[in-house]
């Protein structure tokens, strides 16, 4: 079963005509977004400076309720 | 609120906007070519005739490339909730994460599996398996956009959900309620069926262009056909779920149906504008005077409550209040939100001292006042500035509803002049349809400016402006990160663009 599912994609993928190119920029694009957008610039903001649900909690509620002191 | 820093919410907003508006490109396509091929498929399978067969196969190409260069663009809307969104990510985290889960295992599982038959399975699955497989593909792009726009929608109206004080997070209490809001089923209903509209133009206009080339002749008279009566359909069940949606606006975003009409003066029998050019009023620092205005009387109390005479309240009445219909002012509601964001600042400190009494004062302070909390960040601030901006929202509103009732004429006359084999002779019928693709388009795109715009200042409806939700990052971060995307975005644009059009050039010639 699995060596016919393996054999259905393979010939899928190797027949393939303007998906040889498309599947390129899926690859392209999922390089760019998850291993330099996402760890250049988009770090979680939250779970880069705490470590806890309690702790993020509470830097939010600061965040809430301090907005028109800071 | 002298300290927040108002570029960067500006920019964080523009981001996503931008984010947004382009993932947007690419969805709807899917969404309804998905069900057009899934029809002509079924068509293919009942008669057998092999030229639906390459009619399927042909706009299953077109499809695949829309779906290669559009999937994973919404992704990095989620990367922008966790960076630029903190403060809202985790204020609504529990709500999201449930759709949002269910939404990454359907597409995963339903669309990439049953996609992986509906190209590489011709001949090596039976008939019937195959369109089993279009069909499914169909359905869970479709099931997919529910999940998402169902978080979109608790956005619009939070329903189903309790505050958890302690981790300042809302947590799910009912999800059906979540689920079956009546602004997340319009909200879905009117999204997906625009998404159908927009394929059947897309299908009509590649198919004139054909006829204007006098090539695929059969291809595109079948495809005109399919395409034209599954565009009736779904325009008028777009006008019902449209009826709905506006229905939803005006009970639970009054301010939102004030600005899509640019009404400022509540009244009455309030008349739908139907065209008008927003003009500055003399004497007023914000107000706005529509010229050149045709009315439709009393049509927008009727759109809004289902009663000609309904009272629909405007701008003023909802800023400066109305005691007379009930409607509390601004000024009011931002006192109210104010001690409500003092009272969870209470709480916490007097559970850090441990004085259970005054913890629990403050917290049913707290909850009493819950339902304006967010107004409460514009304490000290002119009320005004919860306005959302006017002109933006009554001009894509009106592009919308415009294109929108074009749409409907045009599928029409392709139809009739498809079925009397009169349309290969009208050159400029073909014209026309090709150049109804990109007012598609920017339909589409004015339905979501509509949507979001027409909401602010708030991410989620009273409870929090974006003011409050944005993540202290440095602004230059963010206005680096918008432009890299608009790059990205504009590249990716232009290779499904030249992709889309080599292959519309080969035809179905090449499939064979």
């Amino acid at each position: 079963m699995i060596r016919k599912i393996f054999i259905f994609y393979k010939e899928g993928f190797l027949n393939m005509k303007t998906g040889k190119k498309l599947w390129i920029i899926i690859a392209i694009k999922l390089v760019f977004m998850f291993l330099i957008l996402k760890i250049f610039f988009f770090k979680d903001f939250l779970s880069s400076k705490f470590n806890t649900d309690k702790e993020k909690g509470n830097y939010v509620i600061e965040q809430l309720t301090n907005i028109n002191k800071n | 609120m002298e300290h927040i820093d108002f570029s960067l919410v500006d920019w964080s907003r523009a981001q996503f906007a931008l984010t947004a508006l382009y993932h947007w490109i690419f969805v709807p396509l899917t969404l309804g070519l998905s069900f057009i091929i899934a029809i002509m498929e079924t068509l293919y399978v009942k008669t057998g005739n092999e030229e639906w067969k390459n009619i399927t196969k042909f706009w299953m190409t077109l499809f695949g490339i829309n779906f290669a260069i559009g999937v994973a663009t919404g992704i990095i809307l989620e990367f922008e909730f966790g960076t630029n969104w903190s403060n809202y990510s985790w204020f609504v985290g529990d709500i999201f994460g449930a759709p949002l889960a269910i939404e990454g295992i359907m597409a995963f599982f339903m669309e990439s599996t049953f996609i992986a038959i509906m190209f590489f399975g011709w001949n090596k699955v039976s008939k019937k398996v195959h369109l089993l497989s279009s069909w499914l593909v169909a359905i869970g792009s479709n099931l997919s956009a529910l999940w998402i726009l169902v978080a979109n929608a608790w956005m619009q109206n939070p329903v189903g959900m309790h505050f958890n004080p302690d981790l300042a997070r809302n947590e799910m209490q009912n999800f059906w309620e979540i689920l079956l809001s009546p602004v997340a089923i319009n909200k879905f209903l009117h999204t997906i069926t625009s998404g159908y509209v927009l394929a059947s133009i897309f299908v009509i206009g590649i198919s004139a262009w054909y006829l204007l080339k006098k090539r695929n002749i059969k291809l595109a008279k079948r495809s005109m056909v399919i395409a034209s009566v599954f565009g009736i359909f779904a325009s008028v069940y777009l006008i019902g779920t449209g009826d709905g949606s506006a229905k939803a606006v005006a009970k639970y975003q009054p301010m939102k149906l004030a600005a899509m009409e640019g009404l400022y003066n509540g009244e009455e029998g309030a008349p739908l504008v139907a065209f008008g050019i927003l003009t500055d009023k003399k004497d007023s620092e914000y107000e706005k005077d529509i010229s050149m205005a045709i009315r439709l009387p009393k049509t927008l109390s009727f759109l809004a409550f289902g009663d000609f005479n309904a009272y629909v309240p405007g701008i003023n009445d909802l800023v400066k209040g109305n005691p007379e219909r009930n409607i509390i002012s601004y000024k009011e509601k931002i006192d109210i939100g104010k001690k409500s964001i003092n009272a969870l600042a209470a709480y916490k400190k007097a559970k850090k001292t441990e004085n259970t009494l005054e913890a629990e004062k403050q917290l049913k302070i707290f909850k009493d006042n819950y339902k304006y909390f967010g107004y409460g960040y514009y304490f000290g601030h002119n009320p005004k500035e919860l306005i959302p901006p006017v002109k933006l929202s009554f001009y894509s509103f009106h592009i919308m509803v415009g294109l929108g009732t074009y749409f409907i004429l045009f599928f029409i006359i392709i139809l009739y002049f498809t079925i009397k084999n009169k349309i290969q002779d009208n050159k400029m019928l073909l014209r026309v349809a090709i150049w109804t693709i990109p007012l598609a388009y920017i339909a589409q795109e004015a339905g979501w400016i509509v949507a979001e715009v027409g909401r602010q200042p708030w991410v989620i409806q009273d409870l929090m402006p974006t003011i409050a939700a944005v993540s202290k990052i440095d602004t230059s971060n963010v206005m680096i990160t918008f432009f890299l995307f608009l790059a990205v975005f504009t590249a990716l644009l232009i290779a499904e663009i030249k992709i889309m059009i080599r292959s519309i050039n080969s035809g179905p010639e090449l499939e064979k």
